[in-house]
């Protein structure tokens, strides 16, 4: 298949997926599928970012809660403000997310692996106790958001995030696939593999660390940003929430992460089994179901659903082959 | 095209290490230059001085092409390499879990090296069939000597004009030692190189060395002017031949 070919398939399979969202918004009557399946999008929007710098780079971020939340309170700190229209905000969020991507990056991207983990997770402790003491958005004890009308052609503001983030989907996915083919992520590729060589290759590490974490960090506080609207409501330990870096985690290493399609598949699998938990047993029961699974695959495919799926991934993806 | 590398009491260390004190060496056009040593005596950090992988703590390292004068120390790795310097890393450092031909293409990632890639392929292939054969293998599955050959490939896919080859012969049998070595040779006299070789095995190295260096502690104990020079030096002769100075 050429490349050619490839991007034709791509960007049809594209047209149909976002045609299919229209069209559930249109026809369908009930909710409730579109509050789980908003769930689902924003996880595959998370895990496709995440991968970009998690996956491709081989940089494990712990931080993505901290990326999340700040999209979350971008949003509703700007709706505060000014009232401003939900595109705005993701905008907004998408913008702020790539400045702390930058900020982080510059930080902590000289050290690697579990240093470079640890202090992610120390940036999002450190961003959700100043989220906390911020009195103009609600502080520790968080805000109630007044959703305003909804926009044609929706009938509910629920279906209207849906959309929306299926467009963010598809942007996630465009860009991701669009660095995986492109120097930047043979660059990327290249140092996860050996950094010093990669550097005495004249690849510009540093550079496309930065790059990578702040197209992923701004992609996740993007994902993040229709959340407030969502719950109609945020406050800062549900926004900074560790089990969305996680979740994020587990999905992406659980569908693979030497494609872009690895994440998503993860996202589809393990966030319809989060889904379809909460409605049937408990909501609880939810992180000892992604405990499991991550164990399941850890064991059975090292290299995620893709490495099964694709033999010549299962030799490439992350890990020693 | 005139190249030459001028090192000028070049100091540099980790930390409260100091692996290198006062280094002073030449390379110029045309010529393959030997760092000997044993372990541990600095010859790594000086090639990682050049490539601007290890900043100097102070010392000039400056590269002259056609009278143009670069001062590496203020480069990073990118423009160095875009300035035809390439290394061979010690221990080969390919790119394991990618392809031969992947790691060949790695090689000529930036933007002065686009434009020749299918030159420097076929030059690549031509001095070391077995690259071709094993085109689609992924690296890290090739034998020691093969993974040498790639590792000397991929820094020719930039056109270097300095080829800088730390310790090419770590690994590998003495036959295999003997045929890089060899093959480095081929490729000089090919593409017209400059070349400066860092290595501990002197036999190996002065059969296609034109002049070397002994470097001992971080300081250059010898500055041999031919290969004779050389091997008629005592401390040459009390390290490696085994004679009693």
């Amino acid at each position: 298949m050429t490349a050619r070919h490839n991007s034709i398939v791509f960007w049809a399979g594209i047209a149909v997926f976002l045609v299919a969202v229209m069209a559930m918004t249109q026809l369908v009557r009930n909710e409730y599928p579109f509050f789980a399946g908003y769930v689902i999008l924003q996880f595959i929007v998370l895990s496709v970012a995440w991968s970009i710098l998690g996956g491709y780079a081989g940089y494990v971020n712990f931080g993505t809660n901290a990326f999340f939340g700040v999209g979350v309170y971008t949003a509703v700190a700007l709706f505060k403000v000014s009232g401003a229209p939900l595109v705005v905000q993701i905008a907004a969020a998408a913008v702020v997310g790539m400045l702390l991507g930058l900020a982080v990056g510059l930080l902590t991207l000289r050290m690697r692996g579990i240093f470079f983990s640890i202090a992610t997770i120390a940036l999002a402790i450190i961003i959700e106790t100043t989220v906390m003491n911020w009195r103009f958005v609600g502080g520790a004890a968080g805000i109630q958001l007044q959703r305003p009308p909804v926009t044609e052609p929706f009938d509910s503001y629920v279906k209207m995030l849906f959309f929306v983030q299926g467009v963010l989907v598809v942007i996630a996915v465009a860009i991701a696939r669009y660095i995986q083919n492109s120097r930047i992520g043979r660059g990327l590729q290249a140092l996860r593999d050996d950094e010093l060589a990669a550097e005495c290759t004249g690849v510009p590490t540093l550079k496309l660390k930065l790059v990578a974490c702040m197209i992923s960090g701004g992609l996740i506080a993007a994902g993040g940003a229709p959340a407030a609207m969502y719950l109609q409501y945020a406050d800062p330990s549900s926004a900074f929430n560790l089990s969305y870096s996680v979740s994020v985690l587990a999905m992406a290493l659980i569908g693979g992460t030497a494609h872009w399609i690895g994440p998503v598949l993860g996202a589809i699998l393990l966030g319809t089994t989060q889904q379809l938990l909460a409605v049937t047993i408990s909501s609880e029961v939810n992180v000892l179901v992604l405990g499991i699974m991550l164990v399941v695959f850890v064991v059975v495919a090292p290299k995620g659903i893709i490495g099964l799926l694709r033999p010549r991934y299962r030799l490439r993806a992350g890990g020693k082959a | 095209m005139a190249l030459s590398l001028a090192i000028d009491g070049l100091h540099a260390g980790y930390g409260a290490v100091k692996a290198l004190r006062g280094i002073a060496i030449g390379v110029e056009s045309g010529e393959t230059v030997a760092l000997l040593g044993t372990n541990g005596n600095g010859k790594s950090t000086l090639m990682k001085c050049i490539m601007g992988l290890v900043r100097p703590d102070s010392g000039s390292i400056t590269l002259t092409i056609d009278g143009a004068a670069h001062d590496l120390t203020r480069l990073t790795t990118e423009q160095i390499v875009d300035l035809g310097v390439a290394l061979v890393p010690e221990g080969r450092r390919l790119f394991p879990k990618l392809t031969v031909k992947e790691n060949l293409m790695l090689g000529a990632f930036r933007k002065t090296a686009r434009g020749a890639i299918d030159r420097n392929l076929a030059l690549a292939f031509e001095t070391f069939p077995v690259l071709k054969e094993r085109e689609h293998q992924l690296a890290g599955t090739m034998s020691g000597g093969q993974q040498q050959m790639l590792a000397i490939a991929r820094a020719l896919m930039s056109s270097p004009r300095l080829l800088l080859i730390d310790e090419p012969s770590v690994g590998l049998s003495p036959l295999l030692v003997s045929q890089t070595i060899a093959k480095i040779g081929e490729l000089k006299a090919r593409v017209g190189l400059t070349v400066l070789m860092a290595e501990q095995n002197f036999n190996q190295a002065i059969r296609i060395a034109d002049r070397g260096y002994i470097i001992v502690h971080g300081e250059i104990a010898v500055a041999a002017r031919s290969v004779d020079d050389l091997k008629a030096n005592d401390i040459v002769k009390r390290l490696y031949l085994g004679g009693v100075a």
